[in-house]
């Protein structure tokens, strides 16, 4: 039979394999989050998923998920990279995901997708939220990365900690990383306050962490103050990977230090904020097979929606989640992605 | 991408109830089991009809609930969006704001 690899890749695999990668998929997540392994059972759901004869396979009738996305309607457009290349405005694709692809829900995004990036253009972004949602119907998010990364030089005013560790100035790249904190902070609270007053249904933090502990340390203080302000805003919250990263190492909040968190716990400090829908990210491995990957990403997703008393949505994007690190993902590996992550972790949503 | 996991997965947004069993996991945080209930609920339907298109287009003519089909008569954009949010007992954020806007 055959199957992909985590780099998008057909091969020629065995039945056999396939358990063994189940199984080692699934031990390598439990190892590493320090999570319950999958049971006999849903390996054995894996398998079917894995090895299931036709091309596409869908949920069973009535398991059906939620879907949110993240810059998802510029793919159609020809700003974003990669896109169709299709030159309508953001308005006219949030139509085409409304009726044509048939979307749950849609979110508008700038092609420079960062908090600080949107800040000299809200006033653009605000009249198209307001435009869009006159003529459309289902719920419209506003997207963006908080992107800690652009405020330290040459892209902001910051000294680079990523310059200062190297030469083992430790406490003044945490000087550094925390005065970028407070300034990622203002700008999402600010534009994520203009949208909201624009009639955005929700605001979505995108790959937070991806600076890591204070990037979603970041993260999580916009999301308190708007819920303080606006307790009806729904804010989703997606991870950009599966662990955060110590870039500081000393961050905490609510007495819990940011630095090497897994999705399971990622996902209390997020309800803690008062974050509405959480999205883990799962590192898909390219050198790995499809079935190893599904086992870690279940595994890991299974643990947190355990714990989640909020929705929780995973990232099934290129290369998280179990789908195969490559810019045009096969529909029969994702479709696997989907079912396997729908019936076995028991998601609300993707 | 999007299309393989809406295919695989996907509640089908307004040809069916997608957005309605969305709309109830951000207002309300619902998970996505109780979300369906609920929107089944307001909508007199069971929850296995939320995914049926045929039950729904019906459904969603009768109620005014926004069409994929763009039809003279029937309400859309905002004006669906009106009769969303009374229907499910929810605030949407738009709504709102056009409310006050036109002093309704």
């Amino acid at each position: 039979m055959v199957t992909r690899m985590g780099d998008g890749s057909l091969v020629e695999t065995t039945e056999d394999q396939i358990k063994r990668d189940l199984r080692e998929g699934t031990e390598d997540a439990s190892l590493k989050g320090k999570v319950p392994p999958l049971s006999d059972d849903d390996l054995r759901r894996l398998f079917e998923i894995l090895t299931a004869p036709s091309k596409f396979v869908s949920v069973e009738r009535g398991n059906e998920v939620i879907l949110t996305s993240d810059g998802g309607i510029l793919s159609i457009g020809y700003n974003e990279e990669p896109s169709a290349g299709i030159p309508v405005g953001r308005s006219t694709m949030v139509k085409i995901w409304e009726r044509i692809l048939c979307a749950d829900t849609a979110e508008i995004g700038h092609i420079d997708y960062s908090y600080k990036s949107i800040k000299p253009i809200v006033h653009a972004e605000q009249r198209e939220m307001e435009d869009t949602l006159l003529t459309t119907v289902l719920p419209v998010f506003y997207g963006a990365m908080p992107n800690l990364g652009l405020y330290t030089q040459p892209d902001g005013p910051i000294p680079n900690p990523s310059e200062l560790l190297p030469l083992g100035r430790i406490q003044e790249a945490r000087e550094c990383l925390e005065r970028a904190m407070e300034l990622a902070v203002k700008d999402m609270l600010y534009v994520g306050e203009m949208l909201y007053e624009a009639g955005a249904d929700g605001i979505d933090f995108d790959t937070a962490g991806a600076a890591g502990d204070a990037d979603f340390l970041a993260t999580l203080k916009a999301t308190e103050a708007l819920k303080k302000k606006y307790p009806d805003m729904c804010v989703i919250i997606g991870m950009a990977g599966e662990s955060v990263l110590g870039m500081h190492g000393e961050l905490y909040y609510n007495g819990v230090r940011l630095a090497g968190l897994r999705p399971h716990e990622q996902v209390k400090l997020v309800e803690k904020a008062g974050g509405t829908i959480f999205g883990p990210a799962i590192n898909t491995n390219s050198s790995k097979s499809l079935a190893w990957n599904i086992a870690r990403a279940v595994t890991y997703t299974k643990a947190c929606v355990r714990e989640a008393r909020i929705p929780v949505h995973t990232n099934v994007g290129m290369g998280v989640g179990g789908v195969p690190m490559y810019e045009v993902p096969a529909p029969d590996a994702v479709c696997r992605v989907s079912k396997a992550l729908a019936e076995v972790a028991g998601l609300d949503g993707l | 991408m999007a299309i393989a996991h809406a295919m695989a997965a996907g509640m089908s947004g307004i040809r069916t109830a997608g957005d309605l069993v969305a709309r109830m996991q951000m207002s309300r945080g619902m998970k996505i089991d109780e979300a369906k209930r609920y929107v089944a609920d307001k909508l007199k339907v069971a929850v296995t009809d939320l995914t049926d298109e045929a039950a729904m287009n019906e459904v969603r003519r009768d109620l005014d609930l926004g069409l994929v089909y763009s039809l003279p008569g029937f309400a859309k954009g905002i004006g669906a969006k009106f009769n969303i949010a009374r229907l499910l007992d929810i605030r949407i954020n738009c709504v709102d704001r056009v409310k006050s806007k036109i002093k309704v």
